[in-house]
């Protein structure tokens, strides 16, 4: 599988490494209700097509990225690097 | 008084098989600069200013003289060479990084296919000409490989030199031995 990276091109997939769906991009709040938190926690989808995830190319440049794919034919859909700064 | 002599990583390492060389290159300065954000700009044009080089697009270098400076990452370049214009230090992170990485030179008709063995990347003249760097694997090991005239350069952190040369050398073997 290779992992077109916005920087660097298509890259082979063992210089990435899987972090898991992007919901952690979406964090709630400290003060969200404990419905929300545990819905972020333990609530995860399992898609069989597409699906986001967040891949770390730490054996290339070292970016965060969303990666699009559909995980029953392998189809990387869109890349993208994660931007700005995570919410205090 | 006992005066110390500086030992490059590898001892001034140099191999051959075949047609092929493998040679430690001298040490030189380097210099880790990360603008902070939104800064990119302001540092670029500093660097044109003191260095005469831009600051590197994505898999760039850039030579003016004896100053180089290599694409290392994300909103990262490696300065080869100069001590760095202290302008620099406004506009980012400027770190000295000249003890922490092994530099080797490969050079031959059959470098390319030496790396196919160890790297993910297509390291042929054709697909990676002179001027363009890198950030890849070299077997388990991460590494900033740039093309220059004539063969690859290969740079790894410090504590990895012997089994980046080691690694190298096996491959180089194996391809020799192929004719």
């Amino acid at each position: 599988m290779l992992i077109p990276c916005p920087l660097c091109g298509p890259r082979d997939l063992r210089e990435f490494s899987p972090r898991g769906a992007a919901v952690t991009l979406e964090r709630p709040d400290a003060e969200a209700l404990p419905e929300e938190w545990h819905a972020y926690l333990h609530l995860r989808d399992n898609p069989a097509g597409a699906t986001r995830e967040l891949w770390w190319h730490g054996a290339g440049c070292g970016a965060w990225l969303i990666v699009e794919r559909n995980t029953v034919t392998h189809e990387v859909i869109g890349v993208s690097l994660v931007t700005g700064e995570p919410e205090q | 008084m006992i005066r110390l002599a500086v030992e490059t990583p590898l001892g001034g390492l140099c191999v051959s098989h075949g047609d092929l060389t493998l040679a430690e290159l001298p040490a030189i300065r380097l210099t880790w600069l990360a603008p902070w954000p939104g800064e990119a700009r302001a540092m670029s044009h500093a660097l044109q200013a003191a260095h005469g080089v831009h600051f590197p697009e994505p898999g760039e270098t850039l030579e003016n003289g004896s100053t180089r400076i290599l694409w290392a990452g994300r909103a990262q370049a490696l300065l080869a060479g100069p001590a760095p214009a202290t302008e620099l230090a406004h506009h980012g992170a400027v770190v000295d990084q000249t003890e922490g990485w092994a530099g080797l030179r490969l050079e031959g008709a059959g470098a390319a296919q030496v790396l196919a063995r160890l790297c993910p990347l297509d390291l042929r003249g054709k697909a990676f000409p002179p001027g363009r760097t890198a950030r890849s694997l070299l077997g388990h090991m991460n590494a900033q490989i740039t093309a220059v005239d004539g063969g690859l350069e290969l740079m790894v952190m410090r504590s990895m030199a012997g089994t980046a040369a080691a690694e190298i050398e096996e491959a180089m073997r194996s391809v020799a031995a192929r004719g």
